[in-house]
């Protein structure tokens, strides 16, 4: 806006100069207000992620069985091979992070306004999306009929095992899928041309919160898979 | 695309069509602050009563048969979680949350209306389900209302098995509802200010309720954490809370949970819970108190600062409710030492409160009454909290009515009566209608003294080592016999408190029929809510244009000035201003003037 604000108030130095500037009239963030609110979200997101994972940390500690061989359970063998530990987690890990860079070329291509990239880049972030959750599907399924893994006790030891591998991983698939929809909803509209006018900040925003879910699960890898 | 500020952009308004998408389905700010506000008072209403079954069977036990050792545990558990999370919580930040912000920021409306809206039906459905719980077989859960593991899954407590769940799931429930209006609520205030409004020019009432805000953002996430794993514990068999335990000889399938676990999550959110009601009660008091004292609000950066140094510490204090729980006496070292520094920042407010009456022009209504009221409540309150926040002053007090007494000065009264005094003070706005000025003032009396006859003895008892939560108290050695007649008073006053809330809903009643039309400003106040080009506010808010503000919400008794009032959208060239941005010591207007 050209006009400045109506008050004649002078910037001051240090540390009342900082909270000046950040209570500025009109707003304290020049962004728009969505993404205000996603970054909030996200913070408090972050907060419940932390809980489950702060709550999984204290569990293991006070189980009383051992903690069973994750490197073991979550191994894969192809056409009679040898099983290698983590590999599908790997390649679900690669297929999210994956993600996260189309998801970062659409917003490029959102802010240039090239729908038509714009779109099919966020419907390959989807399809990524997705992909990841049906692995995740074929690994519960592993879990539960091969494995016999249950919430409530599995055959190698502490039945919390189980209980937060479910719980997390199932929280965060929920994401994910969450995720999955939204971002189609979003091309659907950018075909629609329902931000023709507004602008494209929409994609950066539904961007923030799969870029969200991505490093959560990062979080996750590190804590659960590899702990 | 060359950006633009939010404030100047035109925002789309949703413009009601119908009764229906006027008064039912509404994405207007103000309707839904007083669905949320109706609907938190009825439900209120029910904790109200269930408190007072539980006063009854204290006062004169053995004399009714309707309240059995069960329906008193499952009474003090919903009397607890219904006032703190579905009254005082719903009704401060969905309340007057969504009356005040957008009008005290001069707004036309939230930055989502339609999330806002959302958010208010799913709090409906969070009571829906809790209120549920009543009429499934086993009744509510009696667990008390920290919901500790591993009773809260024993076949000895009442509503084990249904009750715990509807309660987990109404919880969870509503931590959606509030995510959605809290995110609404926060991003208005950073980002929806009209012109010339910064944020330390916004009112107090705005501080408080952006702050509390903030917290329930951070804090409920571990409670949405806790009660998905109770859940589950409960549900389907897992044991993150629940320990190998033996239920009559057999044991249950149970084995390695952490019930501690349970308690840090709980008091995590617990603790800011808190200053979630408080802090709104403070600033929405510090309005009040300017107003009817017609006097600035003394040291206002102070008192925000004072709002966001409280807001932080109150995320690293949790543990000091668990001092009998169990911790390494390091532990318990730090968490008394920040829960005392708790008390600096609060005795700033309190001393900042009582120095703004002083030489005021006080006028003596209703609200003023009630303000008043709660800094003698609030003092009273808080100097106990001093007691259980020390270690060794807590073991032997832990558990006994002393507990109940301190909680329940501080943040049961104490923001009772402020949201009093903000529905006195803000009624003329909403309704556009004065309330009854002599009911209102009996009204507070018979609560204020009520409560202090409820409280006051308490304490005595808690000292005397009357243990809490206890159904029947039955002949003891340590209790002196006077415990029962104390009980027996507490137990009348209690009656007579409840039953004068009475009144409120009558005057309100009489009020809107009949009540003189108030006028915009019927109090003479500052704040952009009171200078509105209707009243009561239509949607929108300010017709065509948004205001601009020039100074901030306590230019009260400026001399030189025309009244003893100076709205915030006056212009520097119409009237003076001296607010602590501008504030020059050496120049004095009134000498200028002369």
């Amino acid at each position: 806006m050209s006009e400045a604000a109506a008050t004649s108030v002078a910037p001051a130095d240090g540390v009342s100069g900082l909270v000046d500037d950040w209570t500025a009239d009109k707003q304290a963030y020049h962004v728009p207000w969505g993404k205000a609110m996603m970054w909030i979200f996200l913070v408090s997101d972050t907060f419940i992620f932390t809980c489950f994972l702060t709550g999984y940390l204290n569990v293991r500690m006070t189980t009383t069985q051992p903690w069973p061989p994750q490197s073991d359970i979550f191994a894969l063998s192809f056409g009679g091979s040898e099983p290698i530990p983590l590999i599908l987690i790997a390649i679900m890990t690669f297929v999210l992070i994956t993600s996260s860079g189309t998801m970062a070329l659409a917003v490029n291509y959102g802010y240039r306004r090239d729908k038509t990239k714009t779109i099919w880049l966020i419907i390959a972030t989807a399809l990524f999306g997705a992909t990841f959750v049906g692995m995740q599907a074929f690994e519960w399924t592993k879990l539960i009929v091969d494995e016999g893994v249950r919430p409530w006790g599995n055959p190698f030891g502490a039945p919390q095992f189980g209980s937060v591998f479910f719980m997390v991983t199932g929280f965060h698939g929920l994401h994910v899928s969450a995720g999955v929809i939204y971002l189609l909803w979003v091309a659907r509209r950018i075909w629609a041309g329902y931000y023709d006018k507004k602008g494209f900040e929409i994609v950066e925003i539904a961007g923030l919160y799969w870029h969200f879910v991505d490093l959560v699960w990062v979080f996750i890898f590190a804590f659960f898979y590899l702990l | 695309m060359a950006y633009v500020p939010l404030a100047d952009q035109e925002l789309e308004l949703h413009h009601p069509h119908s009764w229906v998408t006027k008064y039912v389905w509404s994405q207007d700010h103000k309707v839904i602050a007083i669905q949320y506000g109706g609907t938190a008072i009825a439900v209120g209403l029910v904790a109200l009563v269930l408190s007072l079954f539980m006063r009854m069977q204290l006062g004169f036990p053995e004399t009714f048969d309707l309240i059995d050792p069960n329906s008193y545990y499952q009474s003090v558990t919903m009397h607890g979680m219904i006032m703190v999370i579905y009254l005082l919580t719903a009704l401060f930040l969905g309340g007057f949350g969504n009356y005040l912000i957008p009008l005290m920021c001069g707004a036309r409306d939230m930055v989502f209306p339609f999330m806002n809206m959302l958010s208010y039906w799913v709090y409906l459905v969070s009571v829906i389900i809790l209120l549920a719980s009543f009429f499934v077989s086993g009744g509510p859960t009696g667990a008390g209302w920290t919901l500790y593991p591993p009773q809260t899954s024993m076949a000895g407590t009442p509503g084990h098995d249904m009750g715990i769940v509807l309660m987990l799931v109404s919880l969870a429930v509503f931590i959606v509802a509030f995510t959605m209006g809290g995110l609404n609520y926060v991003v208005t205030v950073l980002q929806y200010r009209c012109r010339g409004l910064t944020m330390m020019r916004l009112p107090l009432a705005v501080w408080g309720i952006f702050v509390a805000t903030v917290l329930g953002l951070f804090a409920f996430p571990a409670l949405l954490v806790a009660a998905i794993m109770m859940l589950f514990d409960t549900l389907i068999g897992t044991s993150f809370f629940m320990p190998a335990v033996i239920e009559s000889g057999a044991a249950l399938d149970y084995d390695g949970g952490s019930p501690i676990l349970f308690q840090h999550l709980f008091w995590f959110f617990g603790h800011p819970e808190v200053y979630i009601v408080a802090l709104p009660a403070f600033g929405l008091v510090s309005d009040v108190l300017s107003t009817h004292a017609r006097k600035n609000i003394f040291g206002y950066r102070m008192m925000v600062w004072a709002i966001i140094a409280i807001g932080l510490l109150s995320f690293i204090v949790w543990a000091h409710h668990m001092y009998v729980s169990g911790m390494h006496p390091y532990f318990g070292f730090f968490f008394a030492t920040t829960t005392l520094i708790i008390a600096v920042p609060t005795a700033l407010k309190v001393y900042n409160w009582v120095l703004t009456l002083w030489e005021g022009d006080i006028r003596m209504n209703a609200p003023m009454y009630f303000a008043i009221g709660f800094i003698f409540t609030f003092i009273h309150g808080g100097l106990t909290g001093l007691f259980l926040g020390n270690v060794v002053i807590d073991l032997p007090l832990s558990d006994t009515y002393f507990v109940v007494a301190h909680f329940h000065m501080v943040m049961g009264v104490s923001p009772i009566l402020v949201l009093f005094a903000a529905l006195y003070h803000w009624f003329p706005k909403m309704s556009g209608r004065m309330y009854h000025e002599g009911m209102a003032k009996l009204h507070f009396w018979c609560t204020f003294l009520g409560t202090y006859a409820i409280y006051l003895p308490m304490h005595y008892l808690g000292i005397h080592g009357v243990p809490r939560r206890y159904y029947a108290l039955g002949t003891t050695e340590f209790m002196a016999p006077a415990t029962q007649d104390a009980n027996t008073a507490i137990t009348i006053a209690a009656l007579f408190v409840g039953a004068s809330q009475l009144l409120f809903f009558i005057n309100v009643i009489w009020s809107l029929r009949y009540g003189e039309k108030s006028g915009p400003n019927p109090w003479g106040a500052n704040s952009l809510e009171w200078q509105t080009p209707d009243t009561p506010p239509i949607h929108g808010n300010w017709g065509d244009s948004l205001p601009t503000v020039y100074r901030w919400a306590y230019d009260y008794s400026v001399p030189g000035a025309h009244e003893d009032f100076i709205p915030q959208n006056t212009p520097e060239s119409e009237e003076p201003t001296v607010d602590e941005e501008h504030f020059d010591p050496d120049h004095d207007v009134s000498k200028a003037d002369l």
